[in-house]
């Protein structure tokens, strides 16, 4: 307010012109410096939002890609009317769920045991090693995954597996065992983040509590139990809101790179991110990639939005808007 | 209830005690054994697999084919250093590009980020609030794969440009709503007004008051958006076929796909067969080379910057 009266002291004598060319004349800079941005988010954001109607069109090339021929929702019965849209949409839920939980319940573990370490560089130390793999990009952990997996010379089958005694696993033409493997691998790669974020609350949580139920005579893992878990409950609320906004939207490297795109695991592998780009890059397919990646769009719209408005009754500081 | 070993104040030697200035609440001594042997674990579990890459790409390649990867080369072997440099010119384009592309796109992208976020952190600007809609929108809806790679290739033709590397990721709305954040709580308004009576305009303002008393933010910004240009091979893997403009990230893709890439068009698939032919050719361990030479920076550089990281996280954490 205080800016407000200040500057429109300085700038009398402009009462007859409308408001919007007034404010435009007196912010001016404020637009030239939005412009920049704003145009990349015109080309790179809204441009393809308007192009999601190609997911009612029959696209062929002889009338171009805008000129084709509306269809409806043609394109989405007969996404609908396949196996693979329930399968896809299984996997992406399915594997977010898992992740989730996971996430959440190792790196409150962790994160109160770093807490709890004696020797605080050794934890930093540790918790330095445990935040290596989220810098890595899905193609080093590609390259890791096929060390340990590859079917004749990966680590597992050639000397694992021989000491334990059982037969060679072709891990990469087996779905069955990906919906362990996956979480495995996520959760090596992402706990880090996790656990700084809990780490963070939990460094910030006042001395006293604990104190207080010392002299009560709390065991640590009553304090743990009642004091550490309640307070971090706030954050465990919002980082778990977030993701289950999320839960419609895969990690396309996790799922592409990791399993290096086999078409063999495809029953417990293939998720929204890679089907789309698999019909669409692969198969040529628009109609196709374009109704499921709509599919996701709207129903992942939904969940941000609804989550969003949980969030914002619940800890305004968090919410998007 | 407690037992000594989560309880420190029983069972030790009050003056040793007091010598060392303990914390009364700290776990005991066994359970901090305990805790400290897991996180050894865990730890060689971060880090060993980079160790079975590192040390399959110096081993002999005829040993890995027949007693596959092992954490100790049994025969210590450069061949495949050696078969991967000498055509040098792929690694070192692809370290151009991946350079180039993480140089100019983490500059541009703080530059334009946070030119957003100042109009938008300004209470007395009326349009804020659609600005902010405006980006934050982006957040919620997004056109999916197929409507952005049909405007990027045939709207924008920017196919097998580096621009098409650079652009995704130019403007991401959730570090502009952690600019203005910052920008809001941290920058005194009193500050900028007084600047705006003694004569400054906007753009004075901006650069010489808002700026630099944003360094930790955009700091934090441009750590993370290095990390996303260096790291991403998706933007490649949809734009990008020309050899010349592959990427580290994409070359380790490429490499792991199909290691022919490597020697095709290459002086080394000419060197390979004139030195023994296929039989000679270091697949296995030429591959993992490979990996090595593409993750070596990241490795180098992770020790000094990832406290950063880890304060930065926290900074957006709190204020997010």
């Amino acid at each position: 307010m205080a800016t407000q009266d200040a500057t429109a002291a300085l700038q009398p004598g402009k009462r007859r012109t409308i408001p919007f060319f007034r404010t435009v004349r007196k912010y001016w800079i404020f637009y030239v410096m939005l412009l920049p941005a704003s145009i990349v988010l015109i080309l790179h954001n809204y441009l393809p939002m308007f192009g999601v109607i190609i997911a009612f069109k029959n696209v062929n090339y002889a009338d171009g890609i805008w000129g084709s021929p509306w269809i409806g929702l043609d394109n989405f019965k007969y996404l609908f009317s396949t196996d693979t849209a329930w399968q896809i949409t299984r996997n992406t839920i399915a594997y977010n769920v898992v992740f989730i939980i996971l996430n959440l319940g190792i790196a409150i573990g962790l994160a109160i045991m770093f807490h709890e370490m004696r020797n605080k560089g050794w934890a930093k130390f540790h918790q330095s090693a445990m935040f290596l793999p989220y810098f890595l990009s899905f193609v080093v952990v590609a390259y890791l995954g096929m060390a340990f997996l590859q079917g004749e010379n990966g680590f597992i089958n050639s000397t694992i597996l021989p000491m334990l005694g059982i037969e060679k696993i072709n891990w990469y033409f087996e779905p069955d065992y990906w919906p362990y493997i996956l979480p495995v691998v996520n959760t090596w790669k992402n706990i880090g983040y996790f656990v700084v974020i809990y780490l963070a609350a939990i460094v910030g949580f006042d001395k006293e509590y604990y104190e207080a139920a010392l002299i009560d005579g709390a065991s640590k893992w009553q304090q743990t139990m009642k004091i550490t878990v309640p307070l971090l409950t706030p954050v465990i609320v919002v980082m778990t809101i977030l993701q289950i906004g999320r839960i419609f939207y895969a990690d396309f490297g996790l799922f592409f790179q990791f399993t290096r795109n086999q078409g063999a695991l495809y029953d417990t592998t293939l998720v929204i991110e890679t089907y789309v780009y698999q019909t669409f890059l692969a198969m040529g397919d628009i109609g196709m990639s374009s109704a499921a990646g709509l599919y996701q769009s709207i129903v992942g719209f939904i969940l941000v939005l609804v989550s969003n408005l949980v969030i914002r009754k619940i800890s305004p500081d968090n919410a998007i808007f | 209830m407690s037992s000594s070993a989560t309880n420190p104040t029983l069972g030790v030697d009050p003056l040793k005690k007091a010598k060392r200035e303990r914390n009364p609440n700290e776990i005991g001594k066994k359970a901090n054994f305990l805790i400290n042997v897991f996180f050894w674990l865990y730890t060689a579990a971060c880090v060993l697999p980079l160790f079975l890459v590192i040390a399959v790409s110096f081993s002999n390649e005829r040993d890995v084919v027949v007693d596959g990867y092992k954490f100790i080369p049994q025969t210590f072997s450069l061949d495949a250093y050696r078969f991967l440099f000498e055509d040098w010119t792929p690694i070192v384009n692809a370290y151009g590009v991946s350079i180039f592309v993480t140089v100019v796109g983490t500059i541009l992208s703080v530059i334009l980020m946070s030119l957003y976020a100042y109009p938008i952190s300004r209470d007395d600007f009326p349009h804020k609030n659609f600005f902010s809609f405006f980006c934050f929108f982006t957040l919620l809806f997004n056109g999916g794969l197929v409507p952005f790679y049909l405007v990027y290739t045939q709207t924008l033709d920017l196919k097998n440009s580096l621009w098409a590397l650079i652009m995704p990721y130019l403007v991401g709305a959730f570090w502009v709503l952690i600019i203005r954040t910052f920008f809001k709580t941290t920058i005194p308004v009193a500050l900028l007004e007084a600047a705006k009576i003694d004569g400054a305009s906007e753009f004075r303002i901006f650069g010489s008051i808002v700026l630099p008393l944003s360094m930790p933010v955009l700091a934090t910004v441009a750590l993370f958006q290095t990390l996303v240009y260096w790291n991403d091979w998706f933007m490649s893997l949809l734009y990008i076929t020309k050899d010349t403009n592959v990427s580290v990230q994409f070359l380790m893709y490429k490499t792991m796909l199909n290691i022919q890439f490597l020697s095709t068009n290459t002086q080394a698939a000419a060197g390979i067969a004139a030195g023994g032919g296929i039989l000679s050719f270091p697949t296995e361990t030429v591959r993992m080379a490979m990996a090595v030479v593409g993750v070596g920076p990241i490795i180098f550089a992770y020790p000094f910057f990832q406290r950063f990281f880890i304060q930065g996280l926290t900074v957006g954490a709190v204020k997010g």
